[in-house]
C-alpha cells in the first residue's frame, strides 16, 4: 500500500472491490488468453453473485475483457459495446466449497480459438488475486510482470527457468510451486521485478519438461 | 507510510519541512519515484476530482434506482438562498451529494479513501478552493496532508467498512477532509493533528448498513455529514479549540470500536438499516 492508495485510485465507481476490482480481473484474464475474447462464461460466487448486478460487476468484468482500465468512461456501456463485437457472454452461478466472497470463475475462448479458465477474487481497494488458471492453482496479485509456467514435477527445471531469468538480468520477486501429485503436473508462479521480453519466455517454452507458459505483464 | 501522526511530526522537525512534504518523501522513499513524479502524480488526482464534481449528470439514477438527481435538488435550493446552512457549507453539501451520486451512477472517481466516501474529500476541498481563491498547487499540498492522515489510519486500523464499519471509511475521509483543510487555512502540525482527531471522534461507531448491499443508501448521504463534519472540525480548530485525545488514540479507539462491532454492522448488508422492514424490501426485489 502507499499513499496513491489511500487518495486513488481514479475509478469509476460505485465499489473498488465489486467495480475496479472486477475491472482488473476481467483485463488481466483477457491478457493472459493473449488475444481477442470472442466468448466469455462467467461464473459468479458469493457477495459478487449477492450484490454483483447493483454493482455494475457484469458490466466491469466485461469492460475489462475488452481491455478497459479500470478507470475507463466506457465501463457502464461495455455490455452493449461486446455486443457489437459480436462477444458471446454468458452468467451462471459458481459452486465453491470456501473461497474470497468477492470470486468469479471466467471461462474464456479468444477468437482464434484459444481457452482459457481462471478463478480470480478482488480482495479489496481494486487489488485482486488470481487463484487458479486452467484448474491449476496459480496465485498472483498481477500488480508484476508474472510467468505462469505449467510443468512436469521433476528434478532441475526450477534452476533451469531461474538460470534462464539470471542470464537476463530479471529479479524474481516472489517464486510458488505447485504440483498435482509427485511427478506429475506442476505448475511455477514468478512474480518478477523487471518485465520479462518475449525472447526468453520463448526460451522458457522449448525447455523440456515445460508443456506451456502464460505471461502475464501488469 | 508514516505508523503514527508522532512520526510525521518528528520527520517535520528533524528535516525542517512541511507536513505535506514529509508525507510526500516518505512515500518517494518506498516506492522509488521522484519527489516530481510524486507531485504530478498527486496533482493529477486532484484534477480528477475536480472532474468527478464537474462531470455530475443531474439527470441520471443507479441500476437499482436508489440514487441520484438529488444533488440538483440542493443546487437549486441553495441558489435560491433557501439552505439554512448558508452558502458556504451549502456548497460543501451539495458536492458531496453529487459526487457520491456520481459514484453510485458508475461514473468517473477518486477513491478517497474508497469509493463509497469518494465525495468527502473532494467537496471540503473544492469548495475552500472556490471560497478562498486557492491555487491548484495549493490543493496538491492539502492531498498529500490527506493521505498522510489517511495512512496513519490504515496503518492503525483500518479504512474498509468490512472490518471498521463506517467510521473507518466516511469517519477517515472526514478526517483526512479536516486535517487538509486546516492545512489551506495556515494551520500547524498539531492543529492538523487536532481536526483530524475531532472530525474522527465524531463520527467514531458508526456502522456500515448498506441497504441490499449497495453502495448507496446511506452511503451517498453519509458523504454530506462526513464534509460538514470536517468543516466544522476545522473551523473549530481554527479558532483555538483544541482535542483532549490526540488522533493517533482516536485511529487506535477506532480499530477497537470496529473489533467490537458486530459482523452484521460490517459491510454485510444484514444490520442496522439494511435489516429494516423497507431496508429489506428493497434487497428483496434483487433477489
Amino acid at each position: 500500500m502507499n499513499i496513491f492508495d489511500i487518495v486513488g485510485p481514479v475509478m469509476v465507481g460505485p465499489s473498488s472491490s465489486h467495480t475496479a476490482g472486477a475491472v482488473k480481473i476481467g483485463r488481466v484474464a483477457r491478457k493472459l488468453l493473449g488475444e481477442e475474447v470472442s466468448e466469455a462464461e462467467i461464473l459468479f460466487y458469493g457477495s459478487f453473485l449477492a450484490t454483483g448486478k447493483g454493482h455494475g460487476t457484469d458490466k466491469a468484468i466485461v469492460a475489462g475483457l475488452m481491455g478497459y482500465a479500470s478507470d475507463d468512461r466506457r465501463i457502464p456501456e461495455s455490455l452493449t459495446e461486446a455486443r457489437k463485437r459480436g462477444m458471446q457472454i454468458s452468467y451462471g452461478k459458481l459452486e465453491l466449497a470456501d473461497a474470497h466472497p468477492n470470486t468469479v470463475k471466467l471461462i474464456l475462448k479468444g477468437v482464434t480459438g484459444r481457452t482459457l479458465e481462471i478463478l480470480a477474487s478482488s480482495v479489496g481497494g481494486g487489488r485482486i488475486a488470481v487463484n487458479e488458471i486452467d484448474g491449476m492453482p496459480a496465485t498472483f496479485g498481477a500488480e508484476l510482470p508474472t510467468l505462469v509456467i505449467h510443468n512436469e514435477d521433476k528434478p532441475g527445471l526450477v534452476a533451469h527457468v531461474t538460470a534462464l531469468l539470471q542470464d537476463y538480468s530479471i529479479n524474481i520477486a516472489t517464486m510458488q510451486l505447485y504440483r498435482s501429485g509427485r511427478g506429475d503436473q506442476a505448475v511455477m508462479v514468478i512474480e518478477c521485478d523487471q518485465s520479462v521480453a518475449p525472447p526468453v519466455t520463448e526460451a522458457v517454452k522449448t525447455l523440456p519438461g515445460v508443456n506451456g507458459v502464460v505471461y502475464y505483464e501488469g | 507510510m508514516y505508523k503514527s501522526m508522532k512520526d510525521i511530526k518528528s520527520a517535520m522537525e528533524r528535516k525542517n519541512i512541511p507536513f505535506w512534504q514529509a508525507v510526500c518523501e516518505e512515500d518517494c522513499k518506498e516506492t522509488g519515484i521522484s519527489p516530481e513524479e510524486s507531485f504530478a502524480k498527486m496533482a493529477a488526482m486532484y484534477k480528477a476530482m475536480q472532474d468527478s464534481d464537474a462531470e455530475y449528470d443531474e439527470t441520471l439514477r443507479s441500476e437499482s434506482g436508489l440514487v441520484g438527481t438529488e444533488g440538483a435538488l440542493l443546487r437549486r435550493a441553495r441558489e435560491q438562498g433557501k439552505l439554512i446552512s448558508g452558502d458556504f457549507i451549502g456548497t460543501v453539501m451539495e458536492k458531496a451529494l453529487r459526487i457520491a451520486e456520481s459514484n453510485a451512477c458508475m461514473k468517473r472517481i477518486v477513491a478517497a479513501p474508497t469509493a463509497g466516501s469518494c465525495g468527502v474529500v473532494p467537496a471540503v476541498l473544492n469548495s475552500l478552493k472556490e471560497a478562498r481563491n486557492l491555487s491548484d498547487e495549493e490543493m496538491t499540498k492539502a492531498l498529500f496532508v490527506a493521505a498522510g492522515v489517511g495512512g496513519v489510519i490504515a496503518s492503525r486500523a483500518s479504512l474498509a467498512g468490512a472490518e471498521g464499519g463506517c467510521q473507518a471509511e466516511i469517519g477517515a475521509a472526514s478526517a483526512m477532509a479536516a486535517a487538509a483543510m486546516v492545512f489551506l487555512l495556515g494551520g500547524d502540525a498539531d492543529m492538523i493533528d487536532n481536526a483530524a482527531a475531532i472530525a474522527m471522534k465524531g463520527l467514531l461507531g458508526l456502522v456500515c448498513d448498506p441497504v441490499a448491499g449497495l453502495v448507496e443508501v446511506p452511503c451517498v448521504k453519509r458523504n454530506v455529514l462526513g464534509a460538514v463534519n470536517a468543516v466544522t472540525s476545522a473551523d473549530m480548530v481554527m479558532a483555538g479549540v483544541t482535542s483532549r485525545i490526540p488522533a493517533d488514540e482516536v485511529f487506535d479507539a477506532m480499530r477497537t470500536v470496529g473489533r467490537c462491532m458486530h459482523e452484521d454492522l460490517r459491510e454485510t448488508g444484514k444490520g442496522g438499516l439494511a435489516a429494516t422492514p423497507t431496508g429489506m424490501k428493497i434487497a428483496s426485489r434483487f433477489e
